[in-house]
């Protein structure tokens, strides 16, 4: 994918936030599978190793424990680690060294060293990579104190997130969508690190907030433009991240428009989109009526484009179940 | 003549492990201690041997069956008495217990709850350790070559030719079960089977250990690569504190107990090395005592009070996953 200079890829701003976090501190290094000599299967990380050397951009073994495990070891050692798990559905392969090692390292050593590692991999639906090549498992990692879990709808924010991410003292887990690579966007300059755990407000509105993540955002964006059209006015919300989640921009947002839908990609039964409503909820100003959510089905995703294309929420079923519960 | 005084010092080091691990499982007893414990009794010699090898530089991770192993690497002995007792004095504040201490200070990258944890910690270590001239060294049993991280991290360390030593101390019985039942083949074949170089050891001589543990750290010093060691041993208390050891076969704990790690050690101090047997008792008399005075302040040491609870992030930022 070619972009004019002005203009950032996705996929070119993974590229830069690792070359720039590699150039910056020799304690950062890259690794996963097919990342090196190949450039990554979403051709986002090429010419990386031929630039930093063997040492600290190398492909690995297929074996996600042993990936997480030298994220982890090598972390305490005093590395930065970036491993990159290629599809998120690998990730339960990883799980313990990620929950039991990586997560809870800073706590139960009481303080003693915190694990700077981030995890990158690719999530979600709408390319027919079928059942096990397609999920968003947030949700698996909601539950786990001590992660971080970083998810950018655009190509800029994924930048400034992925760099503060490997800045951050603690593990994140940082989910690219992969429908999200091949997107551009006028390049902005990026100064200083960006704090993980804040959201942003990319449409102001006053009737209803819409709150998403990833490529969710885009569908949401592309709702508030529609329920303009018949009078409603929406503000759009990009968590940015999930883990934290900004409690006081999705409180302050619901006060101001008493009305809040999350829109999460992932199965409705414990995502987070529930977390979202329950914050929101918090603030008492609802009562119940216009705090919902959309997510995809507690079912298996399907891989037929006829089936698959159902699954997901998009920016007409948004516009259309918030026009309901508006009554208009 | 002066006496090999650091051939004494490996005695008096896994002298004081057993007298740690009588003394804890005696405070379980008494209701002193809480949760479960994994004893190493039996087993000194071989985080003693292993452990008078490191260098400054070295890191070691081990199971949570790791009392030994800290104090063989440098744990200070009341700090892990005060940890045991949940105490905010222990050496992480009374947050790890008896499974799972970390003394990264003292080279101690951690204990871990799952089998086969210390493996993948140490093989990650070891890639930022090459840069330092360091070496990881990973304890683990019998059980935990059954698992993924075994198989992932030999090969994920061999093909990088990190400098780990991966050393399984074969005890016989992972958990409750004996190894052969739920084992194919030879636990040496399967580093052989990837080309690492490995050897087996007996386990309960401190000094074959040391001799072993000196090979190994030179050749993953030097570049080479990593190292498998199987470690014949035996543990002399149950797998964990409700374990009572009923599916031990007849005779086979007494068979073990003459080859006690300890009792070999003494023999050898006299036999070979010119201590009086008067001499080695002076040790273990002094090691007594000074776990009398430790198992004393421990008890007497203060609880964490609800402000050590703490965040679970470095920075403090959100707290239950919140932003604040």
């Amino acid at each position: 994918m070619s972009a004019s200079k002005d203009e950032l890829t996705f996929r070119g701003a993974i590229k830069e936030a690792i070359d720039e976090e590699l150039a910056a501190d020799e304690n950062v290094i890259f690794f996963g599978e097919d990342v090196a000599e190949a450039g990554g299967v979403f051709a986002a990380t090429p010419g990386l190793r031929d630039k930093y050397g063997d040492e600290r951009v190398f492909d690995t073994p297929i074996s996600e424990l042993a990936m997480s495990s030298a994220a982890f070891g090598s972390a305490v050692a005093g590395m930065r680690p970036i491993v990159e798990i290629m599809f998120a559905d690998f990730l339960f392969l990883a799980m313990d060294s990620l929950v039991n090692q990586s997560a809870k390292y800073w706590y139960l050593s009481n303080e003693q060293k915190s694990i700077p590692l981030v995890v990158r991999s690719a999530v979600g639906g709408g390319g027919g990579f079928g059942p096990i090549h397609s999920q968003v498992p947030i949700s698996w990692f909601l539950g786990v104190p001590g992660l971080k879990i970083v998810a950018p709808s655009t190509p800029n924010d994924a930048k400034r997130l992925l760099k503060a991410a490997i800045r951050d003292e603690n593990p994140v887990l940082f989910f690219e969508h992969k429908t999200l690579y091949s997107t551009a966007e006028n390049r902005e300059e990026i100064t200083g690190v960006e704090t993980l755990g804040k959201g942003r407000i990319l449409r102001e509105g006053s009737d209803v907030t819409l709150v998403s993540c990833m490529r969710g955002v885009a569908d949401c964006l592309g709702a508030a433009q529609l329920l303009s059209e018949i009078g409603i006015s929406a503000e759009v919300l990009d968590l940015r991240s999930l883990r934290p989640l900004d409690s006081a921009l999705i409180q302050n947002s619901f006060s101001k428009t008493k009305s809040l839908l999350a829109v999460e990609e992932g199965p409705i039964t414990g995502g987070w989109a529930g977390e979202v409503i329950a914050i929101a909820n918090e603030v008492n100003e609802g009562n119940g009526k216009n705090l919902w959510r959309m997510a995809t089905e507690d079912r298996p995703i399907p891989f037929s484009p006829a089936l698959e294309n159902a699954f997901f929420p998009s920016a007409k079923s948004i516009f259309e179940s918030v026009r309901e519960r508006h009554g208009k | 003549m002066s006496k090999p005084q650091a051939e004494l010092a490996l005695f008096e080091k896994m002298f004081l492990i057993r007298t740690f691990e009588e003394t804890i499982q005696s405070l379980f007893q008494k209701g002193e201690i809480v949760g479960t414990t994994h004893l190493y009794s039996g087993q000194e010699a071989v985080a003693v041997g292993f452990a008078s090898a490191l260098q400054p530089q070295d890191l070691v991770a081990a199971t949570y069956r790791g009392h030994g192993h800290a104090l063989a690497t440098g744990v200070a002995t009341q700090a892990l008495m005060d940890e045991m007792l949940g105490r905010v004095t222990g050496v992480c504040g009374g947050r790890s217990g008896s499974m799972n201490v970390i003394d990264l200070k003292n080279r101690l990258i951690g204990c871990f709850g799952i089998i086969g944890g210390s493996i993948g910690a140490a093989t990650g270590a070891a890639i930022s350790l090459a840069r330092k001239n360091g070496v990881a060294i990973a304890y683990f049993g019998d059980g935990a070559i059954n698992q993924a991280y075994f198989y992932e991290c030999l090969n994920f360390a061999a093909v990088r030719k990190l400098p780990v030593i991966f050393v399984c101390e074969n005890n016989l019985y992972g958990e409750y079960t004996p190894w052969e039942d739920v084992t194919a083949g030879a636990i040496r074949a399967r580093a052989q089977a990837l080309e690492v170089k490995s050897e087996t050891i007996d386990g309960n001589d401190v000094w074959e250990v040391q001799k072993t543990a000196r090979a190994s750290f030179d050749y993953a010093r030097s570049g080479n690569g990593p190292v498998f060691i199987e470690a014949l041993t035996y543990r002399f208390v149950g797998h964990s504190r409700s374990d009572p050891g009923k599916y031990r076969k007849p005779g086979e704990l007494d068979a073990w107990k003459l080859r006690d790690p300890l009792i070999f050690a003494r023999q050898r101090l006299v036999n070979e090395f010119g201590f009086s047997s008067e001499e080695v008792d002076a040790v273990e008399v002094a090691v007594r005592k000074t776990m009398e005075e430790v198992r004393e302040k421990g008890l007497k040491a203060p609880t964490p009070g609800l402000g050590k609870l703490g965040s679970e992030f470095m920075d403090s930022k959100g707290v239950g996953g919140r932003a604040s």
